[in-house]
């Protein structure tokens, strides 16, 4: 088979040229950076990654996750579907599942009364969450019996200054 | 000559600040038991250490300072400012052992904010906080907002006399709503109370059909009702109302800060049936007026922003943080960064002259307050018509507050001291944020909002901020609440000590 060289090179080239629009359709940006730069990516699609917190509050056939990547929690608007594949959230007794998300970015979404939040199309789940076993700290136990004894030993010297 | 301070001065000061100490330790069984509730048994121990710290002193106090005496009025002012610090050391006790917080200053300025009702943080991963600390950040704000002396007046301390009003002027509560002090605070308490089981009711099914577990949307409820009618601002998660992402819940809450900002006189008449007061009294006239004005700056400041994409989307992001701003709530529908980002220096000056202005007086806002606002135009209009009125006409001015009153020299000179002081506390803490490099309107914004007690933050709060500003907005909670005359007190009192013979 005859390699036409002119059409390798088009479609070498034709890939060098999308690979940047795919690596800005998968930039991942932080909180700080949408939240500090929002008109800049106002409508465009933005991947964001942190863990998911609190309560996924479905809505028919959607749901509010909130991500928290350290910095700031956003508002990710996704399908309950997708909704779904989260199992576990943040909160004292948890940690939630790390997820990625992408989809549009919306410094003052019209249909969510101005929230800045990202209305994902995808969700990647990059790392599961767990339950955090609460083992009792020693040394404030050892702490509260101690002072609850020099508590009892200030009433009964209390006492003795009575009599 | 000025008079050194006595030792009697110090121990009847001694004996009453460890009373209200025990008043506020006997409140850290409530996250003790929450913590017992929901199994949290590391928070629950964080509160036990820090009862018994504050049992031990409180006890340490009456023992050593044991007396029969009253307070006179000095005495009182100065256990009403001294308490408010101790309140701050002891109740960043918990704050700090939960690991939430960098540094003790970090979990002093958040329990400060808390007690003053104001709202600024400097709490780390609040989202995984505990049920029990996180009860404890909204409870400080419900105590704060009464005010702790009213705590200690109403529940756990027995045998104030005419000490008690001494100290519950102190406290910035000028105005008595039944004849006697205890009834009033008890009276304080029994709104409180009954608007907390309505408001968390409310918050609670919005929360349930918003999407939230039903627990976890009743203690979400219970902590936004205790911070918006304490009009603090602390919220369970860190997005603030942002979180909730529901128009409902921006209802309510702002339902919720505007009978915050109620003077709880206005409440007590309403309660008796008296509808008509809440027309014209003289509070919320000016209360009405100056949203109207406030508003209008934010809104004209927002559409030459182009910050929001519909009038719809405006007034909600706009009205909100102008409301919240107003009563001094801090609640926030927008982040920090977006002030200074998508929000231009004539919306900001909107909301900082809301903040500024405060809500009405004994109520839980801080800031100027509506009173002083409505007098001081009452004055400003007097003389404009004793300018223009012939000489020989008496000119007499009158305002509805509860009753009629006539404005007489005294109370507007009373309304324009405070209102000066409130200012110049306003453009000291400015001065201090310029000093470490902020534009000057940020730094006014987050002056305000500390001194006003109201929350609302443009980024500058932030644990990286240095100590001295952090120790800044501390000093100016405090000044702040207690409205001045206190603080004053405790100052003159320290000169005395030094310089007196």
């Amino acid at each position: 088979m005859k390699i036409n060289f002119k059409s390798v090179l088009l479609i070498l080239l034709l890939i060098l040229a999308a690979y940047p629009r795919i690596h800005v359709f998968c930039q991942s940006l932080s909180s700080s950076e949408l939240i500090g730069n929002a008109k800049e990516h106002d409508g465009k699609p933005v991947t964001f990654t942190g863990e998911a917190i609190g309560d996924i509050m479905l809505r028919g056939e959607f749901a509010w996750v909130n991500i928290n990547d350290g910095d700031n929690a956003l508002g990710i608007w996704m399908s309950a579907a997708l909704a779904k594949e989260i199992n576990f959230t943040g909160s004292y007794k948890t940690r939630g599942d790390k997820v990625e998300v992408t989809g549009i970015f919306h410094r003052a979404c019209s249909e969510h009364g101005g929230d800045l939040d990202i209305h994902a199309q995808s969700l990647r789940k990059l790392g599961d969450g767990r339950i955090v076993n609460q083992k009792l700290n020693l040394d404030k136990r050892n702490l509260s019996i101690s002072l609850f004894g020099a508590l009892i030993l200030i009433w009964i010297l209390s006492l003795f200054r009575h009599r | 000559m000025i008079l050194k301070p006595r030792l009697e001065d110090l121990k009847i000061i001694g004996f009453y600040l460890g009373k209200i100490i025990l008043g506020l330790a006997f409140t850290m069984a409530v996250p003790i038991l929450a913590g017992l509730c929901f199994k949290e048994l590391n928070p629950a121990l964080d509160f036990l250490i820090s009862i018994e710290i504050s049992v031990f002193l409180g006890l340490l106090l009456l023992k050593i300072c044991h007396t029969e005496k009253d307070l006179n009025w000095m005495q009182g002012m100065i256990v009403v400012s001294l308490s408010w610090i101790v309140a701050m050391f002891l109740g960043a006790i918990p704050l700090y052992l939960s690991g939430h917080w960098k540094t003790f200053l970090d979990a002093c300025f958040d329990a400060m904010s808390g007690f003053a009702t104001t709202g600024l943080v400097l709490v780390q991963d609040l989202d995984h906080m505990s049920y029990t600390h996180n009860l404890w950040r909204h409870l400080i704000m419900f105590l704060g907002g009464q005010g702790i002396v009213v705590i200690a007046l109403s529940f756990f301390v027995r045998g104030f006399s005419s000490g008690a009003f001494k100290m519950y002027v102190g406290e910035a509560r000028d105005e008595r709503i039944l004849p006697n002090v205890v009834h009033t605070s008890r009276f304080i308490w029994l709104v409180s109370f009954v608007y907390l089981v309505l408001g968390t009711i409310a918050l609670g099914i919005t929360g349930i059909f918003n999407g939230i577990k039903p627990l976890n949307s009743f203690f979400h409820g219970v902590c936004i009702f205790m911070a918006a009618f304490d009009t603090g601002g602390f919220s369970p998660q860190s997005q603030s109302i942002l979180y909730y992402h529901s128009l409902v819940y921006e209802i309510i809450t702002v339902i919720i800060m505007v009978l915050g900002a109620f003077n709880f006189k206005l409440h007590y008449h309403l309660w008796m049936g008296n509808r008509k007061e809440i027309f014209r009294n003289i509070e919320t006239s000016t209360l009405f007026i100056t949203i109207i004005i406030t508003f209008s700056i934010v809104a004209v400041g927002l559409v030459q922003m182009g910050s929001y994409p519909s009038a719809v989307t405006l007034f909600r992001k706009g009205f909100y943080q102008l409301i919240s701003g107003h009563t001094g709530t801090g609640f926030q529908t927008i982040y920090p960064q977006q002030f200074l980002a998508d929000w231009n220096n004539l919306a900001l000056v909107g909301v900082t002259l809301a903040m500024a202005l405060g809500g009405a007086v004994c109520s839980t806002t801080g800031a100027i307050k509506m009173l002083r606002i409505g007098v001081i135009f009452k004055a400003f209009k007097e003389d404009l018509k004793r300018i223009i009125m012939p000489e020989r006409a008496l000119v007499i001015e009158k305002f509805h507050h509860i009753k009629e009153v006539f404005l007489e020299d005294k109370l507007v000179r009373s309304a324009f001291i405070i209102t000066l002081a409130y200012i110049i506390l306003y453009g000291l803490g400015a001065l201090v944020g310029m000093f470490y490099g902020h534009p000057f309107l940020n730094a006014l914004f987050e002056s305000t909002s500390a001194a006003a007690n109201v929350g609302l933050s443009c980024g500058i709060t932030n644990i990286a901020m240095p100590a001295a500003l952090k120790v800044t907005y501390i000093i100016q909670m405090w000044t702040g609440r207690l409205e001045f005359m206190s603080v004053f007190t405790i100052l003159g009192f320290l000169i005395a000590a030094l310089k007196g013979k």
